[in-house]
Formats: structure tokens, sequence, C-alpha cells
């Protein structure tokens, strides 16, 4: 655990949260996006050692979170015929479709296996050439590379029972939407390390200027938390709204990781993509190039004509855009609890209602 | 603004209103998060095995029931079934596993365990040595628990209908005079000691299987606890309560004595002890090593005024390296586990909710 636990040193920790108190002069309000975020700062209770100038709204960016219900429904259909293998990472499990989940497709039956890597789920497809392998490539920029490396390595090895159902999406567009909302609350910006660290942060300068928002790029341990936090009072108290900060060099340059992008660029296309909760964001999300149709299970299987209609009882939709906290549902921590969550905001340990519930905000308080 | 911009300023989204499906309950279908030690499985017991089966003894839901025969002192008994893959992982085996984890089972209630049972159901196909290996590990585990195994029972199933070999084990044991140690005796102010590191079996069990994709050296800790619980309970009369976080770790086994102690229980993040191959391995996969399954480790909860003397007792025995006062208990929150964070924040441990889930990303 070296080059972590120093992150986590308390009294660095406080020195930092010190500077802050000292540099705050008014109230700002400032969204994390990542929900890595969001967990770190509960489960440290970063948020109870800010000055009470400073509120942290939470972001759209917990991957489980904002995939449409119409492709979980598809992923239950697909993963549901006898002839799949359907793979994917544990959390999304657990995420409610219009009628079931995974786990119950896994229990009626059905061969689905959690994996780690969309790897594993290629070599899983060699090892059943009988079988169709089905990955579900959901997530932001930082699982996209390895998701469209398993696509560029399935067409080199002529893995033809290979495929991939794709929910990418981009994290640039969704601050657009949100700082483009009547209702936006947010005046300064964390944002995602992990992202950064293969995206870089060169598409950021542009969205600060046309918003005068600063943007602090952050990391997730407490310190860096911390750390983002502090660059981001900097700046606003500064008057330097227009600017890009990079405050998790160690990880993250601006150019950030060109191999990656570059695995990102020959198999993806930006696309609009519909967002759990959100709606549809013009250009947020990545699918599967023409040339690499072959391997695009919705094709494959024949479900994109699959349509969901979400009902309305839960306010995911608000506490994706910041506008308000999970606590703030009536349903929270009643009708909605991990167990049985009502939205995907619950479901994924990344989701601001899961991380709420888990670390006890809100509850009993 | 460049064009593209304001023309992603023009397309904004309308905002949808709020928006969720309907809560799913796995009320129809037996899934794999009824067995993980957590809420659905606690849910599993309340609602589909204590009505009908109800009695008080059951009620308690300690680790064993604690009876009294008409004839002769009173009984700790208990029953455990073992289904782990792969069969033999580092550090132990399902044989060995069988044997410890009704022994400590009826270990915790501040009982002397004396006699086993075993129960196997195999699969048609099964390789008769890796039976005969697995046996050999009970007979050894149960030398040195001082336990014999004087009944048991086989069934064979068809291929496919087994995953090699099931171990269902009872153990049935007397309390030692004096003794009472139950869930429910937690008092504020008690001290709250783990017996060493935290989440060895369940890292070392997932590494077996391959499902890290790292190469880790963590053994599990799957040992019988019999002889340190009875040297501290030798030692002092302030022990109350004695548990062995198993599935779904020393989260969800707190909370159980929270709520049926009636108390709150706040930990110091600084002071539980886990392994660094432990935590790297918990990072990686976003795991708590506070919901990861221990077959070696027990908490105990006593009163402050002989926390040294136990300390001292559970740290000279051969399974007690690492341990450590992990927290007290408090009257306030009842029912609640509470976590001290390092850098002086406070938060709520819950309950494991269902199946242990890595992130992803």
């Amino acid at each position: 655990m070296k080059y972590v636990t120093e992150y986590r040193d308390a009294d660095l920790v406080k020195g930092v949260l010190q500077q802050i108190q000292e540099t705050v002069t008014q109230t700002w309000v400032l969204m994390e996006i990542c929900g890595g975020q969001t967990h770190a700062i509960v489960r440290h209770g970063i948020d109870q050692l800010l000055p009470d100038q400073i509120e942290l709204v939470h972001g759209p960016g917990c991957p489980v979170c904002v995939t449409p219900l119409e492709l979980i429904d598809k992923a239950l259909a697909i993963a549901s015929r006898p002839e799949v293998i359907f793979t994917s990472y544990g959390d999304m499990l657990r995420v409610p479709g219009s009628g079931h989940d995974l786990f119950s497709v896994r229990a009626a039956g059905g061969d689905v296996r959690v994996v780690y890597s969309p790897l594993d789920a290629l070599k899983i497809a060699q090892e059943n050439p009988d079988k169709e392998v089905v990955f579900f490539a959901i997530g932001f920029e930082t699982t996209a590379p390895a998701n469209a490396m398993s696509v560029v390595q399935a067409r080199a090895m002529g893995v033809k029972n290979y495929s991939i159902l794709v929910s990418h999406v981009r994290v640039p567009p969704a601050m657009h939407a949100i700082l483009g909302s009547p209702h936006n609350r947010v005046q300064g910006f964390l944002a995602a390390g992990h992202v950064c660290a293969v995206m870089g942060y060169w598409e950021y300068p542009p969205i600060a200027k046309q918003y005068q928002t600063p943007i602090s790029v952050t990391g997730f341990e407490p310190l860096d938390i911390a750390q983002g936090i502090l660059t981001a009072v900097e700046m606003l108290e500064g008057g330097r709204v227009e600017e890009v900060e990079n405050a998790y060099p160690r990880a993250v340059t601006f150019e950030g990781n060109q191999p990656a992008q570059k695995v990102i660029n020959q198999v993806f296309e930006e696309c609009d993509r519909k967002w759990r909760g959100i709606g549809t964001i013009p250009i947020s999300g990545w699918s599967l190039r023409p040339e690499f149709a072959d391997f695009n299970a919705e094709m494959r299987f024949n479900v994109g004509e699959i349509q969901s209609e979400e009902s309305p009882l839960c306010i995911a939709g608000e506490i994706l855009q910041g506008l308000k906290k999970p606590h703030q549902c009536t349903a929270f921590g009643k009708q909605c609890k991990p167990e049985h969550p009502l939205g995907a905001t619950m479901v994924s340990a990344e989701g601001a209602c899961a991380a709420y519930y888990r670390y006890g905000r809100g509850i009993n308080e | 603004m460049t064009d593209d911009q304001q023309a992603m300023t023009n397309n904004l989204p309308t905002m949808t209103g709020p928006v969720c499906p309907v809560p799913l309950k796995h009320s129809e279908k037996i899934v794999l998060g009824h067995g993980s030690g957590g809420k659905m499985m606690a849910d599993l017991i309340a609602k589909t095995f204590l009505p009908p089966l109800d009695n008080p003894v059951l009620r308690a839901g300690n680790d064993a029931g604690v009876v009294q025969p008409e004839l002769g002192p009173q009984l700790a008994i208990s029953t455990d079934c073992h289904v782990v893959s792969p069969l033999f992982f580092p550090g132990g085996d399902i044989g060995r596993l069988a044997i410890c984890g009704t022994v400590n089972d009826v270990a915790m209630m501040g009982a002397k365990p004396q006699y086993l049972t075993a129960g196997f159901i195999l699969e048609e196909g099964l390789d008769l040595a890796i039976l005969e290996r697995v046996v050999e590990s009970m007979k050894a585990a149960a030398e040195e628990a001082d336990v014999e195994v004087v009944a048991g029972d086989t069934k064979v199933v068809q291929k496919g209908l087994a995953d090699g070999l099931y171990i269902t084990t009872s153990g049935v044991g007397t309390i030692f005079p004096g003794v009472e140690i139950s869930g429910a005796g937690a008092k504020s102010g008690d001290v709250v000691i783990l017996s060493g590191y935290l989440g060895d079996h369940g890292i070392a069990v997932l590494g077996a299987r391959g499902e890290l994709g790292f190469e880790s050296d963590v053994q599990s800790d799957v040992a019988p606890l019999n002889h340190v619980i009875a040297a501290i309970l030798a030692t002092s009369e302030q022990v109350r309560v004695l548990r062995d976080p198993t599935r779904g770790g020393v989260a969800s086994t707190l909370n159980e004595i929270a709520q049926q102690s009636d108390v709150g229980i706040t930990l110091f993040e600084n002071a539980i002890p886990v392994r660094p191959a432990v935590a790297a391995a918990c990072e990686m996969l976003g795991f708590d090593p506070l919901y990861i399954a221990n077959e070696g480790k027990f908490i105990a909860i006593a009163g402050p005024t002989d926390a040294d003397k136990i300390l001292s007792v559970i740290r000279s025995h051969p399974y007690g390296e690492g341990t450590a006062i992990i927290g007290e208990v408090t009257a306030e929150p009842p029912g609640r586990v509470l976590m001290k964070t390092a850098i002086g924040g406070t938060r709520i441990v819950d309950v494991l909710a269902g199946e242990l889930l890595p992130r992803i990303c």
C-alpha cells in the first residue's frame, strides 16, 4: 500500500483543510464529477471537515447509475438466451431493469458471469467456442480503452463468438449539460482524476472559459480530494474562473495517455447518448465504429428495438444533476435501500445514494 | 465560443423528471445474495425460516443454540454447511473449514466443543484421492481442536448436481460453568477486541479461484479457536460477547451485536488490523476488508477493566497475531456501528446488503 497510505495521512489532510479554511471568504458550490470521489468523500468524512461555506454536490460520474434502463433491458434479453454467456462488471448485476436484474437471470438459469476486465471475457469466448460471449461494455473514459482493446484483440485473433453491448459515456459533454442547465448551482468542478489520466485535460479549458467555472483535476485519496478542493477554492476566491488546474499531477498530464486514446478512437466514434435520470446528451457517448459492427451485440442479437419506460418513483435524475442530495428523497433509506434499490444511484458502490446510505449520511440525523 | 460549443449549448437536453424503476424484491427465487451473510440472508431467516420453526433458542440468533437438557449441563449446538470453491486453497481446504467452522460456532457461546457429526454430499465422478485428502485434513483439524467426529452420513448425487463435494458438520459442547456469552450482552463502555488481521480467508479463496487477476500470497486464516477462547474465559469474567466474523465480515457481525444488545459500537479506523496484501487486494477490487470473510478470527466484547489481560492472553496464542482493540461500545446510537475515520470524520458502517460485488473502476 506504499504510495497510497501517504495520501491518507491525517496530519497532512488536516493541514490542507486548514488552508481551505483560511482561503474561503464566501459560500461556494463545488461538484465532484466522479462517483469514486463521492464515495471517498463520505467514506473518510471529508465533507464533515470542510468549512460550512463549501458545499459539495455529487455529479453524474457513476457509470452504473447513468446506464439507461433500455440498455439494461437489452442486456437482460441477451443474457437470457441459452446460447449466451453474459459477462459484466460485478456491480451491474444488481441494477434493476424494467422487470428484473441480471442476478434474477442467473437464478433462472442464465449464464451470467462477473469479470474484472473485458479481456477475461474474451478469454471465456476462446474457451467456449460453441457459446456466444457478450461483455457489457459500460463506463466512462476509464474503461473504454480496455473495452476497445478487447475488440481489437478479438478481431486480430479471429474470435468470432465475442461481442460487446456498448453504453460508453464521456465526461466533458455531461459538464456542458450541467453547467448549461437553467437550474445549475455548480460554481466549480473537481474533475475526475482517473478519467483525466486516460484523456488528459485538454478538453476542459474551453468549458471553464465558456461557463466561467474553474475546474480542478482531482484524485481520490483524502489528501488528493482536499488538495483538489483547495485548488478550486483558490481559483474561485482569486477570480480565476476561466482556469483549469491539475491538482493530481502524479497521475495526470495535459495530453493524457496517448496509446489509450488511440485505441478508443480506432474502435469507437462519438454518438448521442441517453443518461439514466438525465436524458439524452449530445455527443456524450461512444459507440462502435461501423467497421467494428461485427462485434456489436445489439445488432448480433437484434435487440435494437427494445424501448423501456421509466416509472416516476425516485429522484435519481435530480441527484445525478446535483440538484438534490440523496437524503432529500422521501424513499431514501426507507423503501429504497441497497438490497432493494429503487434506482441505480442506490445500487453501485459509486452511486451517491449508496454512498450516503452505507456511510450513514442523512440517516437518523 | 466556437460554433461547436454554441451547438452544444443549444442542444442541451430537456432535463427529464425524476425517473427510476420499481424496486426488485427477490421474493420468488433464491439468488446468491441470500447466502452472503448480509441483510438478504437475515431477511430470509426472519421471513422464511424463523416463523415456522420459531422457538426462543433459535430466535436468539446466536452462532450456536444454547439449550438446557433435562439432565446434565447446558449445551451449545451448532451446524454449518461448507460449499467452498476451490476445495483446496492457500492455508486450508474444505475439510479443515468444516471442522473449524462448527468448532468455532460452538466455542463462541462460551462452550467447550467435544463432539461433531459430518454429512458429505459427493458428486458422481469425484476422485477418491481428493476425498481422502479432505478427510485427512479433517482428522488433523479435529485433533488440533481436540474434538471427535462421532457420526456421519454420505450421499452421492449425479454428476452436475453438486460441485465436487459439500460437507455439513454439526457440533455440541458443554458451556463452561458460570459463563454467560450472548450477542445481547454488550454494555456501554465495553471494549471491542479483534483477534488479528482481517479478510485473509476471503482474499485467499478469491486468489485461489484466480479471480484476483494478480498473484497473491495471502493464506486463509482457517483455524480452530476453541483453545484461545477457553484461555480468555479462564482469565476474565468480563467477556460478554464472542463471535467469529465469517461471511459478511466484521461489519455485519458487529451490526448484529449492536442490534441484539441495543447499543452503539464505534470503531477506530486506525486501529483495525489488515495485512498490506489484503488491503491492496481490496483496494484494487473495490472491496472493504470489513466485509470480507474470516475463518480464524473472533470478536470479543468485554468490560474495559480486563481488556489488557484479555489482549495479552490472545496475543500469546498462535492464532492471536495482530490482536487489537478496534472499538468501543457506546449507548448511542442504539443498533448502529460507527467508524471514526483516520482523518477525523465519522461514518456509519452498515451490514453487507447482498452479494459482495467488485466495482467497475
